[in-house]
């Protein structure tokens, strides 16, 4: 099995444990579009810029055995956060729940008094940041299923967003936790808009890439409710008005209710102040919306990520699975309030090593796993925001462009 | 979202007449009642559905009380009266619900949610040993500690009054006829009487003047739950009360033959452990005045893989290979739900009303009736029961 490890650099990747058998790195063969001045290596960067693409396999970085290990010593981190889930947790997540549903009728609230107008959107803009992120995603990815409360349910919960909870969750918790970068299968890839890859076929509206990107930004609630009708299989043909359907039928219902009650109900409820709530309200979702994205951007699209295809992950075994999750995410480090802001989706790649522990112990089991990483030379990929952002930029602006020739 | 149901008797739709926070069960409304009940509406209204959506209005108001709601119902423990005095602990509990209550019908049982620690909710379903109750009444389980039941324990031992618990609506086809016949028959056995007692005391407070054939089987007069009010029940309901280990014999067809010669032409309702309800169906030989209800108890995982699996909604049985359960649906010709089919994406969780599965990944059984497993990575061990 192998896989396309490095990309032709645009930036150095991010921090990165030292790769065992580092491949021959020509920086003199780099043609990225960025300009130089971005090219320094970091302080504690510890793996020599590797700028040219090449293949590499995760038998060149494992064999067979250290690659059933590590497998292994993931599944024993697993097990040892399922053994332990308790109060702790639950008490976690409820207060979180609380704070969320505190800022969002404080928010509320807020709109009634206009010199609070700030006040009122920063609050109502933490709740749906701390709603979809932090309590949205990680209870519907069952996170706390375990508590048996039907409010943090998996099967029960519905978010503060336009996309529907069960058209995301196949979207989500199935083709992208399954397939994870595998080009042409992880459908969040660019989401069917951008060119994030390499292995993405270039095409002229490519070249809208950095425009697309912005506008993906601007509207991401929307964007990622529509995400879930798969156009492109509808193009396809692959996909069938049957199964499409219900998809689009949820889509409606469920936008229309938070149209309903961001636009219409609560901005009418204020009287004359209607036009301030409605733009107070719509400030908060765009905030939320610039939140998100930055965030998931950054957890498989900076430079360093791997990606995958078709034919390598056939027959993958649960350590490979494992394997490829590490290879395919990146983290973004930073303060605790940040963790939580970001659904501790800085802990992207313990997050898809085990996407059904509670977030909140992805920053303890992150040193084990980095320990783990470490001793088995695999490289681990962590940077601060602005590097993260950074590097993911200059992707979107470097696909934006067809492929040189000779690469 | 408030759904009136139409076939829980009128109940459903009387809700938003009802006091906003339970523990007044007076016919009466005083003014601050009248209050009450016009918050209760408008909180049930669309407009507050509208605004508190998608979490819903009690996702709110459950962070001020426990014991707001303007859908959900939960109940406080209010009184703890201990039935027996040999044997397993067994205890009645008084709760008294919010007004979201729609009340029950004698027979029908109910889920409780208990939090252990405070972590993690266990539910059970639980019948409802009180008479019938409107929308707000109290009302009463009598539980039996199993051994092997955390809730069941927990309830019998050490609930104590002012626990809060989680109720559902009260569900359930084990309920009288209406109108109700002239004879009726109840068999039951242990705490399987809890459904009959509800049955017994409803139809006392309503006058029933009929003849009521009441069977028990309990193992000894010490063991007998609710022995003093079975003592006092009036000439109409002629009681047999057997108890096995004081020599009495356990249920045959012919006993009931002798005490109803034309049992099988009379309406009846058995609740009891599996092995009864066998024998009690085996007499009545599918007549369609049976109705039984019986309880499911966690199964013995043999570790191997052996035993039927019972796809419920397809009702399919196939011998258990071994292999996962959404593997073995699959190979029975069913089509359920999947995802990631490794245990993370939690798309093919389906219900598990009875039986013992283990996690393939860790090896873990679960024995649990009632719970929701990922069928991508369980196994039967035993005799399974699934929905799908």
């Amino acid at each position: 099995m192998t896989l396309t490890a490095t990309r032709p650099a645009d930036s150095p990747p991010a921090r990165t444990t030292p790769v065992r058998t580092p491949k021959p790195a020509t920086p003199a063969a780099a043609t990225s579009t960025d300009d130089a001045s971005t090219r320094h290596t970091p302080e504690a960067f510890t793996t020599p810029p590797v700028s040219t693409e090449h293949t590499t396999s995760i038998s060149d970085l494992l064999s067979p055995e250290e690659l059933e290990a590590f497998g292994a010593e993931m599944d024993a981190i697993r097990e040892k956060v399922i053994a332990s889930l308790g109060d702790e947790d639950a008490a976690y997540i409820r207060r979180i729940v609380k704070w969320q549903r505190g800022f969002e009728v404080a928010g509320r609230a807020l709109f009634y008094v206009p010199p609070a107008w700030p006040l009122a959107v920063a609050s109502l803009s933490i709740s749906k940041i701390l709603d979809n992120m932090e309590i949205g995603h990680n209870v519907m990815h069952g996170q706390y299923d375990w508590m048996g409360d039907p409010g943090l349910s998996s099967r029960m919960f519905e978010w503060d967003t336009m996309a529907p909870a069960e058209n995301w969750k196949y979207g989500h918790n199935y083709l992208h936790h399954t397939f994870t970068n595998i080009v042409g299968k992880d459908r969040d890839i660019g989401y069917g808009i951008l060119r994030m890859d390499d292995d993405q076929k270039w095409r002229p509206h490519h070249l809208l890439n950095p425009v697309n990107a912005f506008l993906l930004m601007v509207f991401f609630e929307w964007g990622v409710a529509l995400h879930d009708l798969e156009v492109e299989n509808i193009a396809s043909g692959e996909r069938g008005w049957a199964e499409t359907k219900p998809v689009l039928r949820r889509i409606r219902r469920k936008m229309g209710r938070q149209v309903l009650k961001d636009y219409v109900l609560f901005p009418a409820l204020t009287g004359p102040l209607f036009p301030l709530t409605f733009a107070g309200n719509a400030v908060a979702n765009l905030v939320r919306n610039i939140w998100a994205f930055n965030i998931i951007f950054c957890g498989h699209f900076p430079t360093g990520v791997a990606t995958f295809s078709m034919e390598e992950t056939e027959n993958e075994t649960r350590a490979q699975w494992y394997v490829r999750q590490l290879l395919g995410s990146a983290n973004i480090t930073g303060s605790e309030l940040f963790h939580v802001l970001s659904g501790n989706l800085s802990h992207q790649i313990e997050h898809h090593l085990f996407p059904d522990i509670p977030a909140r112990r992805y920053p303890q089991v992150a040193a084990e796993v980095r320990e783990a990483c470490e001793r088995y030379g695999l490289p681990y990929n962590t940077g601060s925001l602005g590097h993260q952002l950074g590097s993911v930029f200059r992707k979107i602006g470097r696909l934006a462009l067809p492929p040189r020739r000779g690469r | 979202m408030p759904v009136c149901g139409s076939s829980r008797m009128d109940l459903t739709c009387q809700e938003t007449t009802h006091v906003f926070i339970m523990s007044v069960n007076s016919y009466s409304l005083n003014p601050k009642e009248v209050t009450m009940s016009v918050v209760q509406s408008l909180l049930r209204s669309p407009v507050v559905t509208a605004l508190a959506s998608p979490h819903g209005i009690d996702r709110y108001l459950e962070i001020v009380n426990p014991l707001w709601a303007a859908h959900e119902v939960r109940a406080r423990v209010v009184d703890v009266t201990r039935e027996t005095r040999a044997g397993a602990p067994v205890t009645t509990l008084r709760l008294r619900p919010s007004n979201t209550w729609r009340g029950h019908r004698a027979g029908q049982h109910v889920q409780l949610g208990i939090e252990l620690g405070t972590a993690r909710r266990l539910t059970r379903a639980f019948s409802i040993s009180s008479p019938e109750s409107g929308p707000g009444d109290d009302i009463t389980i009598t539980v039996r500690a199993r051994e092997e039941g955390a809730v069941s324990a927990h309830l019998a031992e050490l609930a104590r009054p002012g626990a809060l618990v989680h109720l559902g609506q009260a569900e359930g086809e084990f309920t009288l006829p209406e109108p109700l016949p002239s004879r009726l028959i109840l068999i039951s056995a242990g705490s399987g009487i809890t459904p009959v007692m509800s049955m017994v005391r409803t139809l006392m407070r309503r006058g029933y003047g009929g003849t009521i054939t009441f069977l028990h089987y309990a193992r000894s007069a010490q063991h007998q739950i609710f022995a003093d009010e079975i003592a006092t029940l009036p000439p109409n309901v002629h009681v047999h009360l057997v108890h096995t280990r004081a020599g009495g014999e356990r249920f045959t067809r012919d006993a009931l033959a002798r005490l109803v010669p034309d049992f099988a032409d009379v309406d009846t309702f058995a609740c009891g452990p599996a092995g009864l309800i066998e024998t009690v169906q085996e007499a009545y030989a599918g007549s369609d005045r049976l109705r039984v209800e019986y309880f499911r108890v966690p199964s013995a995982a043999s570790g191997d893989a052996e035993g039927t699996i019972t796809f419920s909604r397809s009702g399919t049985r196939v011998a258990n290979s071994g292999a996962t359960i959404l593997e073995q649906a699959e190979a029975a010709g069913l089509t359920p739900e999947f995802g990631c089919r490794m245990g993370i994406c939690f798309t093919c969780t389906a219900r598990k009303p009875e039986g013992a599965v283990r996690n393939v990944v860790n090896g873990e059984e679960n024995a649990m009736p009632d719970d929701d497993i990922r069928i991508c990575v369980n196994a039967p061990v035993g005799d399974c029961t699934v929905d799908l």
